[in-house]
């Protein structure tokens, strides 16, 4: 089982809460995904439209909230935002989110090293969102970051795992548990990186925008378990040569 | 007296607290935090924390995000 800061969870997806058509979907979605942890965002209320508190919908007892610091541009921002979400009942648990340049969403290693640092301090249980640099896996986890969170792709692109070979040095390395984050848009993608060893992923996007994001969550969470369990059970080994699997002996009789 | 309500003013009375702001805009004190004049507050000031004239509050609270 997996065990995140001294807290278990039975499912190794992690799913998020943002772009669902309604909060009723969003609800049935997370249901049919199995999962127990949920990301959520902090904003300014708008009070010329102030939409019902959508975050009603989700029993507190069944997920755990795991506020995120998403639009911080630098360090400072994100104490403010990681300081917000624990007044507002979101607990220490906190998504770690530096994202200074809006087109790409890549996370400013040097914000979020210098935010989880601080933030560990003022007794925050830190995930950062970071590029999937090992080096800084490393120097995330030496400072207290409770697991790391590499990105597969950009937020929101949908296009799997294009970090592969960083990501699997970061998993050969780090004494947290790695969740692949950002980028995962399908079964298959997921698939992939709890087949390399990732203890988790973070799924929103893929998800919330399908055609169907109950069915689609289903889908996601059958592709975890499957790759969690191939994973588990030792991948053969690549080789760029044929091997038979088919005896080669015995073929006398037909020359 | 005026206080400004992420970035908007608003006509209260004098002497009112933050909960009495929140109730005028029909905001649930559970589902907003608040940080006046660059101070988060706890849940529990709500009720007792006095707004000046020219305070400046930002009401946040969860929605839904990556």
């Amino acid at each position: 089982m997996l065990t995140i800061a001294g807290r278990k969870f039975r499912s190794r997806l992690f799913g998020g809460t943002g772009k669902f058509s309604s909060p009723e979907v969003m609800k049935e979605a997370l249901a049919a995904s199995g999962c127990e942890m949920v990301t959520v965002a902090l904003r300014r209320i708008d009070l010329n439209n102030p939409a019902d508190d959508i975050m009603s919908v989700l029993d507190r007892d069944r997920y755990l909230f795991l506020p995120n610091t998403s639009g911080a541009r630098d360090a400072n921002e994100a104490m403010r935002l990681a300081r917000l979400a624990r007044a507002s009942g979101g607990g220490e648990w906190l998504k770690l989110e530096v994202t200074p340049d809006p087109r790409t969403l890549l996370p400013d290693p040097i914000e979020t090293l210098k935010a989880t640092e601080m933030l560990v301090k003022e007794g925050f249980k830190v995930l950062p969102y970071m590029n999937a640099d090992p080096i800084l896996a490393l120097r995330l986890q030496d400072v207290g970051a409770v697991a790391v969170m590499p990105l597969g792709s950009p937020i929101g692109t949908n296009q799997g795992v294009l970090t592969r070979f960083q990501i699997e040095i970061i998993i050969s390395q780090a004494q947290v548990p790695v969740i692949v984050d950002a980028g995962l848009g399908a079964p298959s993608h997921v698939a992939e990186a709890m087949e390399m060893g990732a203890d988790a992923v973070l799924v929103n996007t893929a998800i919330a925008v399908a055609g169907d994001p109950v069915r689609m969550a289903r889908a996601f969470a059958m592709a975890v378990e499957a790759g969690r369990i191939a994973y588990e059970s030792g991948l053969g080994a690549v080789s760029k040569d044929a091997a038979a699997s088919s005896p080669e002996d015995g073929l006398g009789f037909l020359r | 007296m005026k206080v400004f309500c992420n970035g908007e003013a608003q006509d209260i009375a004098p002497g009112s607290r933050v909960i009495d702001c929140l109730n005028k805009l029909g905001l649930d004190p559970l589902s907003v935090v608040v940080e006046c004049d660059g101070k988060i507050l706890t849940r529990e000031e709500y009720a007792s924390h006095e707004l000046q004239d020219g305070s400046v509050l930002e009401l946040i609270r969860f929605v839904g995000g990556g």
